[in-house]
C-alpha cells in the first residue's frame, strides 16, 4: 500500500489550510419582521413564512 | 406518479428506509405536522399523499393497503374518518413543506411538513388552554378576550371548542344579567386568581402569545393586569387557600390590590 515517504511540514498543512474560508450566508430581510434571514426559509424570529405562522416562537 | 426517488436509501437498507418513512407517516397523521429534516420530508410527501389518497376511496381494500405501512389502527382510523373527507374537494397536493433552517448540533437542514387544511399554530394555543382549563382551579374561569373568539371562530368544528365558546357566552349573560353577584364573586375569584396562576403558568403563556399577535390592543391590558395582581398576592396564596376553603372573606387579600 503507497504511503507518504515524508512527514508534511507545518508550513505545507498551513498553506493548504489556508484555503478553508467561510462565506456569508446571504440574507434577506422578512416580510413580517423586517429581520434578517435566510431566503426560502421561514423566519426564526416571528416564525413566519409567506405570512403564515410556521414555528410557535 | 411521483418521480422515483433519487441517491441512496434513507437510514442505509431499503428496509429500514421502508420502516423509517412508514413512521415519519404514521406520526404526520397522528400529530397533523412534525419536524423533520428535508430529505426525510422530501421523501415522506409521495408517500403520504398516496396514503391519503387510500382514506379518500375508503373501502376495506384500501384500509387494508393502508394499514400495510400505517400499522397504528387508531391512527388508521382517524385518516379514514376525519383525514380523508376533509380533502374530499381536493385533488392531491394534501401536505406542505415550509423549511425551517439547519439544525444546531449536526447542521442539517429541517422542515416542517403538515396537513394543508390542518390545525394553525394559533389553534393549537387553544387546543392547549382547553386542556388546561379541565383542572381543578382553571375550571372556575370563563373565557374572554382572544381566547373565546377563537373558539366561537371554531365552534363549528370541535366539541371542546364549542363547549368554550357557549362558557364565553353565559359569562358574557352572566355580567349583563347580574351585576351584584359579579361584585361578589369578584371577590372570590381574587383569591383564586393566584392558585390558578401556579397551577398553569406554562400552559397559559403560549395562549398569551397567539392572542397577543391578534389582538393586542384588547389582551395587553388583561395581561398587565394579571402581572400585577400575581407577584403581589403570590405570598397570601397559602393564607388565602385554607380560607376560602372555610368560606370566609379572606380581608387579607385587599389591600395587597
Amino acid at each position: 500500500m503507497a504511503v507518504p515517504k515524508r512527514r508534511m511540514s507545518r508550513s505545507n498543512t498551513r498553506s493548504r489550510r489556508s484555503q478553508w474560508k467561510a462565506t456569508a450566508p446571504a440574507l434577506v430581510p422578512c416580510g413580517r419582521c423586517r429581520q434578517p434571514k435566510l431566503a426560502h426559509i421561514a423566519c426564526s424570529v416571528c416564525g413566519t413564512y409567506n405570512g403564515r405562522q410556521v414555528i410557535s416562537v | 406518479m411521483p418521480t422515483p426517488t433519487k441517491g441512496p436509501r434513507l437510514g442505509g437498507s431499503p428496509a429500514h428506509e421502508r420502516l423509517m418513512l412508514a413512521n415519519l407517516a404514521t406520526s404526520l397523521f397522528e400529530h397533523g405536522r412534525i419536524t423533520t429534516t428535508e430529505a426525510k420530508a422530501k421523501r415522506l410527501r409521495p408517500l403520504a399523499e398516496r396514503l391519503i389518497t387510500f382514506a379518500k376511496r375508503g373501502d376495506i381494500h384500501a384500509r387494508r393497503r393502508v394499514l400495510t405501512v400505517v400499522r397504528d389502527k387508531t391512527v388508521v382510523h382517524t385518516l379514514f374518518a376525519e383525514i380523508g373527507p376533509q380533502y374530499a374537494e381536493r385533488a392531491g397536493g394534501y401536505t406542505r413543506i415550509t423549511k425551517i433552517g439547519p439544525r444546531k448540533g449536526d447542521n442539517a437542514p429541517m422542515a416542517v411538513i403538515e396537513l394543508v387544511e390542518g390545525l394553525t399554530v394559533a389553534q393549537e394555543a387553544v387546543q392547549e388552554a382547553d386542556r388546561a382549563r379541565s383542572t381543578r382551579f382553571a375550571r372556575r374561569r370563563r373565557p374572554t378576550g382572544a381566547v373565546a373568539e377563537a373558539a366561537a371562530e371554531l365552534a363549528g368544528e370541535s366539541e371542546t371548542a364549542a363547549a368554550v365558546a357557549a362558557d364565553a357566552e353565559a359569562a358574557k349573560a352572566d355580567e349583563a344579567l347580574a351585576p351584584e353577584v359579579e361584585a361578589e364573586s369578584a371577590e372570590t375569584a381574587e383569591t383564586e386568581a393566584p392558585a390558578e396562576a401556579a397551577e398553569a403558568p406554562a400552559a397559559e403563556a403560549p395562549v398569551e402569545e397567539a392572542a397577543a399577535e391578534e389582538a393586542p390592543a384588547e389582551e395587553a391590558p388583561v395581561e398587565e393586569a394579571a402581572a400585577d395582581e400575581a407577584p403581589a398576592e403570590e405570598a397570601p396564596v397559602d393564607e388565602a387557600a385554607p380560607a376560602a376553603e372555610t368560606d370566609e372573606t379572606p380581608e387579607g387579600d385587599k389591600p395587597a390590590e
